[in-house]
């Protein structure tokens, strides 16, 4: 820092004067509303009202007023929020957008999650990162199906405290009655929340926004500002059993082992005793390590580095919690889903669920029932659809420490990541846990599987052959099996009829079933090849997926093939006249004809049956087997 | 932490988490480091989330050949205090067309020297992740921007491939190629960065506060002559004023503003007084609306 001017003296007389010495608080709340209630001008408005807005954006929107505006001459307050350039020019907004105001009592965050199509996963994101609803309305049309919509997902993401802004009080000139009518059908719907409260306010000319107004002389109630300044939405997370989602390991040294991550609830001290709630392991806080010194306690939302006495084998993922009071460790619950993809839902496939630190394979295995959000009503559902919200039942590949999300939000929420687009598909707020995984550990065995796999002379391997119908896959997989039975080999051949048959009688042919039916094939498939075997899989399996659901199942036992034939062919061929059916429209769900068949980017073969002959693929397979040692 | 009021305390918090969930998520992350005030708070939380490691990540500098010298000596000395390896690259084949700030226009010299510089950095070396210190509050166009921003593989920013974010669960995951810029101050205000700054004492480069500094003044802003490359035109000259800058970029396109503020809280003081954004000294914004937007999907930031 440079020296003090002699003509400056540098006193520290503006210490005091800087709002940040004082023990400045923050809200983030959220503000939703129908298009067109007024919910950009309410917010410009706070913006403008607590001097959040510098002269030259002022003046920038005063010339954008007069091109974009909807208010004549005077600034349109709306203008001051609209992001994006294409959204300006079509006058929407699409995406939840954040803005900062601050008043010397408190920092705002406001998540202002746009009113119109999507607005459930609008909601839904906002609401996650707020402690407060702002719920704008139109005092002409009063608490509408929307509204108790944005109040129902509020509620599921669990934020507690509500505020409805009677908007446009004005064009009710100021009428009382009017107010205090939308007020009482407020209160019929508010019930679930901790505090829910009305407020006339007109946010075009500023009407009890940030200051009171003679035209509001009869209510009695804070300004919108003032009620969010001293709104109080502490949340009691400190008061909860201790939990800290291990973020990072911090190992600078030998010397030096530091569990890095934010306190989801709770305090912590050293020398409280701990578990790692995935082994159960016990140890105790060694210290609370801090650049600036260690620290003597520590709790919720703190970002902290803590030591233990002993060493634990305790990685990423795992959850450093109370040993008085351990979270659950589950492996299967029952959770709220709000959906965000654009593709629906599949029940039994595969999906990624990060909660937390910990990312792990997960399915959904069963939709209990979609809410009908305007109604309440829960309905049946085989699929959830883009901003449906649904309660189902997910299993995860591996034990994840959890709680309900109404005790611990950082516990109990999750995303749902498709593994192939990598989109984020949906997201959860965890209800309760279904059994406690917390002692159920795999049967280890004596004879594994390399033991009976050597008795035969083999490695255990499972040919998948995935292609178009018609393309010759069992065909080619009959001469494999009888070309390597000729040689001793032990094999099965699984095979797209004689599964569905039996095993897979109850399945019909939609995306769902046919999910499950390839994801009970892959469990055969890789009990088999437990037993030794060389499983020749026989299936059209057109999703890529489900393949991948098999190939991380068995592992390095996969290998795909690709029995790449071009549908017209395969229609020429039509060797049991399904494509003719198809065609003629007798047939649905067909793969080629009016299902989709997603072709292999990582086949470890690939045959053209356009140009090789089934004999030569055939060879081509076994030779590939025996080239890489599982067979000799 | 004792001295930090409670929004400061969460906003750090915030930006240490998303430090670190970095880290534990990408394989070859990188903080992009533009030496300003911003930048310098990233760093101070970089060293803190990490401690007692050091941050596991490189510095990048794009250097466009046009910054204050102050300011890279700056960096030098910072960089090599903390140990932390630093990345310099420039965008050759610019300076080989001789792009320079003063004879092009501003928007084509920022898109070839710090649009293509950096991408051109962040390709060779393979960075999934890149760090920075923007904040949403900057510019409304960014007022919707994640804090982990998805780029594909050439760099762009798509509408359509920006994830929900809830929580603060983020979603990392990548395909081959593509990469995220992570904004672990987005929800800083620039009050807030200053106000951080007095509270943790950070240090700064001296150009942010006021002394006497030779300028021209040209369409009615001032710029200090930091080198002989900046030509006076017919009936120019070179004063001496007290000055200070609030947002430092490359000296030809940053205006000074006249001030006595020597000390922190001086110009912490005039900076909250203050009636105009922080953008307006910075002479690129000024070229078209929307402006922020577009460089923003050629990967400016
Ligand atoms: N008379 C009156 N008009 C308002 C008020 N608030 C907003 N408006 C107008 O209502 C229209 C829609 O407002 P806007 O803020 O864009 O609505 P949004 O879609 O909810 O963000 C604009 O023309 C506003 O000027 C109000 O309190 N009184």
């Amino acid at each position: 820092m440079p020296e003090a001017s002699p003509e400056i003296a540098s006193e520290p007389r503006l210490t005091s004067a800087l709002p940040e010495a004082a023990d400045k608080s923050l809200l983030r709340f959220l503000t939703c509303g129908s298009v067109d209630d007024g919910k950009s001008t309410l917010i410009g408005r706070l913006l403008v009202d607590s001097g959040s807005v510098f002269d030259d954006q002022l003046a920038a929107l005063e010339r954008d007023s007069r091109k974009f505006g909807t208010t004549g001459e005077a600034p349109d307050l709306a203008l001051l929020l609209d992001g994006l350039e294409a959204e300006r020019e079509q006058g929407i907004t699409i995406d939840v957008a954040y803005r900062y105001f601050s008043t010397p009592r408190r920092k705002f965050i406001v998540a202002d999650a746009p009113g119109h199509a999507q607005y459930t996963r609008n909601m839904a994101v906002a609401a996650s990162v707020s402690d407060l609803a702002v719920l704008v309305v139109d005092a002409r049309k009063g608490v509408s199906e929307q509204t108790r919509r944005h109040l129902t997902v509020a509620r599921l993401l669990g934020v507690r405290h509500a505020v409805l802004a009677v908007n446009k009080i004005d064009l009710v000139d100021f009428d009382a009655e009017r107010f205090r009518a939308v007020e009482a059908d407020l209160q019929r719907h508010a019930g679930e929340f901790e505090s829910c409260r009305a407020i006339p306010v007109s946010a075009r000319f500023g009407d009890n926004v940030a200051s009171p107004s003679p035209r509001l002389a009869w209510f009695e109630g804070p300004t919108l500002l003032e009620l969010l300044e001293t709104a109080e939405v502490g949340r009691d997370e400190a008061e909860r059993p201790f939990r800290l989602q291990v973020q990072l390991v911090c190992r600078p040294d030998a010397g030096f082992r530091g569990y890095q991550g934010t306190i989801a609830s709770g305090r912590v001290a050293p020398g409280d005793p701990v578990v790692a709630a995935l082994s159960g392991r016990a140890t105790t806080i060694a210290r609370i390590a801090a650049p600036e010194g260690d620290r003597a306690e520590a709790e919720a939302g703190e970002a902290v580095t803590l030591t233990l006495t002993d060493e634990l084998d305790i990685s990423r993922g795992d959850v450093l919690a109370a040993a008085g009071d351990r979270p659950e460790v589950s492996d299967q619950f029952a959770a709220h889903l709000i959906w965000m993809g654009d593709a629906p839902l599949l029940p039994g496939r595969e999906y990624l669920l990060k909660c937390g630190t910990r990312t792990a394979p997960a399915s959904v295995t069963e939709i209990s029932h979609r809410l009908e959000v305007s109604s309440g009503e829960h309905l049946a559902a085989k699929t959830l659809a883009l901003n449906d919200i649904g309660f189902v039942k997910l299993s995860l590949a591996q034990p994840i420490a959890i709680e309900p999300y109404a005790a611990n939000r950082r516990m109990g929420a999750f995303l749902l990541i498709d593994r192939f687009s990598n989109a984020t598909i949906a997201a959860g707020v965890i209800e309760h846990g279904l059994r406690r995984a917390t002692n159920i550990h795999w049967q280890s065995v004596d004879v594994d599987r390399a033991a009976r796999a050597r008795a035969k002379g083999q490695r255990p391997s499972v040919l998948w052959l995935t292609g178009l119908s018609g393309s010759g896959k069992s065909t080619i997989a009959n001469l494999v099996e009888r070309r390597l039975h000729a040689e001793g080999r032990h094999t099965y051949l699984l095979d797209g009829d004689n599964v569905r048959h039996g095993l897979n009688r109850d399945l019909g042919f939609t995306d769902a079933d046919r999910v499950e039916n390839i994801r009970r094939v892959a469990e055969v498939a890789r009990l088999m090849a437990d037993a030794g075997l060389i499983v020749l899989v026989s299936f059209i399996s057109p999703f890529r997926a489900e393949r991948r659901m098999a190939r991380e199942l068995m592992g390095e036992d996969f290998i795909e093939v690709w029995v790449d034939t071009p549908l017209e062919l395969c229609r020429q061929r039509d060797p049991k006249g399904l494509y003719r059916k198809a065609y003629a429209g007798q047939l649905a769900n067909f793969t080629g004809v009016d299902s989709p068949y997603e072709p292999p980017e990582t086949a470890e073969l690939r045959v053209e049956t356009a140009g090789e002959s089934a004999e030569a693929a055939a060879t081509r397979i076994v030779e590939y087997l025996r080239d890489r040692d599982r067979i000799r | 932490m004792g001295s930090l009021s409670g929004h400061l305390r969460a906003l750090e918090a915030e930006a240490v988490e998303i430090l670190r969930e970095t880290v534990a998520c990408f394989g070859n992350p990188v903080l992009m480091y533009s030496i300003g005030k911003d930048s310098s708070v990233l760093l101070h939380l970089a060293l803190k989330a990490f401690w007692p490691a050091k941050p596991p990540f490189p510095l990048l500098h794009v250097d466009t050949t046009w910054k204050f010298r102050d300011m890279i000596a700056f960096r030098d000395r910072i960089a090599a205090r903390h140990g932390l390896k630093l990345i310099v690259h420039t965008n050759q084949e610019g300076v080989a067309q001789g792009i320079d700030p003063i004879n092009h226009p501003s928007d084509h010299y920022t898109h070839v020297m710090k649009t293509l510089g950096l991408r051109q950095a962040l390709t060779r070396h393979g960075f999934d992740a890149a760090i920075g210190g923007a904040r949403r509050d900057e510019e409304r166009s960014r007022a919707k921007e994640r804090v982990f921003s998805h780029r594909t593989a050439e760099h762009a920013w798509e509408p359509k491939a920006q994830r929900p974010e809830l929580w603060r669960l983020f979603n990392t995951r990548l395909a081959k190629g593509e990469s995220f810029r992570v904004f672990p101050l987005s929800n800083w205000t620039e009050g807030d960065v200053w106000a951080y700054i007095r509270a943790e004492a950070i240090e700064l480069v001296p150009l942010y506060f006021a002394a006497p500094r030779p300028v021209v003044r040209r369409n009615g802003q001032l710029i200090m002559v930091d080198d002989a490359r900046l030509r006076l035109l017919p009936g120019e000259t070179v004063e001496d004023a007290w000055v200070r800058f609030r947002t430092l970029g490359c000296y030809p396109l940053t205006a000074a503003s006249e001030s006595r503020a020597t000390t922190l809280d001086e110009v912490v003081a005039e900076t909250l007084a203050s009636r105009q954004s922080e953008r307006v000294g910075r002479l690129i914004d000024h070229d078209q609306s929307a402006s922020m937007e577009r460089k923003k999907r050629e990967g400016y930031f």
